[in-house]
């Protein structure tokens, strides 16, 4: 079984996030950077199902030479090989897809994993793109997967409920939280990830259709008032709901 | 600029997250200057229509057969990139749920257009489109100029507003052939006695602060007394207190309901993230000093265990 997991290195989700000076883009010095936390869901279930169908995972990442860090934090957790797309200009989302497809080129994947979206950008977009343009099926945000005898059956969840998928292989798959936890990488892992060879591929790209404006931060939210003390502020609490804030009757 | 938008619909009800986006098209139309139209896809569509109609679209594609019945990832995109065809379509919108996430890349791709998700702002400049939107879970927002058409943009829900207008025009019903990929097996519903977090309008939250697992009953009480949701902090998920599908914040739901209340819940950075765009924020937490009352509107320093139940008697008075 041959499977790629599409994989992004991300601020830590814990990190405050600030602007550069002339807010075109964020600051990145001081974060610290982390494998997208949905990515280790599709990187943890592409092994489990390696580790079961005596498969290969291949690890993904699209980007400047900063993301071989990611690939690093992959190939730790028990990936065999690793392949950087390297950036060649701005990107938007298709294009991304694009520049993944043409890297896959003739792999001929079973399965392909991403995280269901990266907690940078919070776009839910490059699997199915994907999926799209190389005309394979692909389920999303899935948090619950069995693969067998050439098919996937997968649940995801819905507003109020969940659904359950089948498709064909090939397939891909986006990870939703819920789907495993995810290994932390042995020491041995993290000094093997070191020596094992990253491949470099160049892409052809066509022009971004994306031209960013510039960042804001979000309005301050006004400082609010603490009303009281335990139970005994609690009329007054109610009394603020139902008169000043008017939220409840 | 002629504006398409997908409508969802679970059994005959619009979702109001579509009615939102519709709304949201004719406010684009009419600042640029076209028209707008609306696709809905199902079986048996005659309700969808009627509610879809009081938006006031100049046109509603139909697309209405057995097999796009349920939300079929292929079917639907097919149906939305036959009716932007036809439509002639510059913009597509598609409200950011669960379907929209699945649908809204497949048609960009399928139609080789930009793709712009979780749009929470659009404002026309020339002849181009700014859209703002959430980054890094809201930490900041970014602004995006699309300057090549069609676009497919996902709009956030509870974010614009629902605009009820006359003029209404003809129904279309039309054909989408497609190649089905995918097959839904089974779809299970929770009880619909509770909302779900991310399509609430107030939500009750609880966070460690509870202690243990069986004390989300206080929360479940407060949030039946007020027809809410209940959601969770992530440290509270994590230890298994309570369902993923109810965690708010960077790795959880975004949400932005009109009352939210934040019992045992300090206000870790990912959290606050999820929940800092609802507009009344009550906090409920013993540490006078947890940052979750910087943002809140309204707070008390106490226990989470005493204070929930007494607000729960004071609704019920």
């Amino acid at each position: 079984m041959k499977i790629a997991v599409l994989v992004k290195l991300v601020p830590d989700t814990a990190s405050q996030i600030k602007l550069n000076d002339d807010k075109s883009w964020i600051d990145e010095r001081d974060l610290s950077w982390v494998l997208n936390p949905y990515d280790e869901y599709a990187v943890e279930e592409a092994l489990k199902l390696a580790e079961a169908n005596s498969g290969e995972v291949t690890v993904y990442s699209y980007g400047t030479d900063q993301v071989v860090e990611g690939l690093r934090k992959a190939l730790a957790m028990g990936a065999h090989k690793a392949v950087h797309v390297q950036k060649a200009g701005a990107l938007d989302l298709l294009g991304t897809a694009n520049a993944y497809k043409n890297a896959m080129k003739d792999e001929g994947y079973d399965l392909i994993f991403t995280g269901f979206k990266s907690t940078d950008d919070d776009c839910p977009a490059v699997g199915p793109m994907l999926a799209t343009l190389l005309d394979i099926p692909c389920i999303t945000e899935v948090s619950k997967l069995e693969v067998a005898d050439g098919k996937v059956k997968a649940e995801k969840d819905i507003e109020g409920g969940s659904v359950v998928i089948e498709a064909g292989l090939p397939c891909v798959i986006t990870a939703q939280k819920g789907l495993n936890d995810p290994r932390y990488p042995s020491l041995k892992g993290i000094m093997m990830a070191k020596k094992k060879p990253v491949d470099q591929v160049v892409v052809d790209v066509t022009e971004s259709r994306v031209d960013l404006v510039g960042f804001v931060y979000p309005p301050e939210r006004a400082a609010g008032k603490i009303v009281g003390e335990g139970v005994e502020a609690v009329p007054e609490l109610v009394r603020l709901l139902r008169e000043e804030a008017k939220v409840i009757e | 600029m002629a504006v398409l938008t997908y409508i969802e619909s679970l059994q005959g009800q619009v979702k109001k997250a579509s009615l939102e986006a519709l709304s949201e098209a004719k406010r684009l139309a009419t600042v640029r200057g076209g028209d707008v139209a609306a696709v809905v896809v199902g079986c048996g569509l005659d309700a969808v229509v009627e509610q879809v109609k009081k938006i006031g679209p100049a046109k509603i594609f139909t697309v209405d057969n057995d097999a796009v019945k349920d939300y079929q990832s292929e079917g639907h995109t097919a149906a939305v990139k036959k009716a932007a065809e036809e439509f002639g379509a510059e913009a597509i919108l598609i409200a950011a749920t669960t379907v929209g996430r699945d649908l809204a890349p497949r048609v960009a791709a399928s139609m080789n257009v930009m793709f712009l998700p979780d749009v929470i702002g659009l404002n026309a400049e020339g002849s181009d489109i700014i859209a703002k939107r959430p980054v890094y879970a809201g930490k900041v927002l970014l602004n995006i100029k699309a300057h090549m058409f069609p676009v497919v943009m996902t709009t956030r829900p509870n974010v614009f507003a629902v605009e009820e207008a006359d003029g209404a025009g003809e129904v279309v019903a039309i054909d989408a052939p497609f190649d089905a990929k995918t097959t839904i097996v089974e779809t299970r519903m929770a009880s619909a006695d509770r909302p779900d977090v991310a399509e609430a309008d107030v939500i009750v939250a609880g966070g460690r602060g509870l202690k243990d697992e069986e004390h989300f009953k206080l929360v479940e009480e407060l949030a039946d007394a007020l027809g809410a949701a209940v959601g969770a902090s992530r440290p509270v998920v994590d230890s298994g207190w309570r369902p993923h599908s109810e965690q708010v914040g960077q790795t959880g739901k975004t949400v932005g309901p009109t009352l939210y209340f934040a019992a045992g819940i300090s206000g870790a950075i990912q959290h606050i993230a999820g929940m800092r765009t609802s507009k009344t924020i009550v906090a409920i937490n013993k540490d006078a000093d947890a940052p979750i009352f910087k943002i809140a509107d309204y707070g008390i320093v106490g226990d989470a265990l005493e204070v929930l139940p007494a607000i729960t008697q004071a609704l019920k008075k």
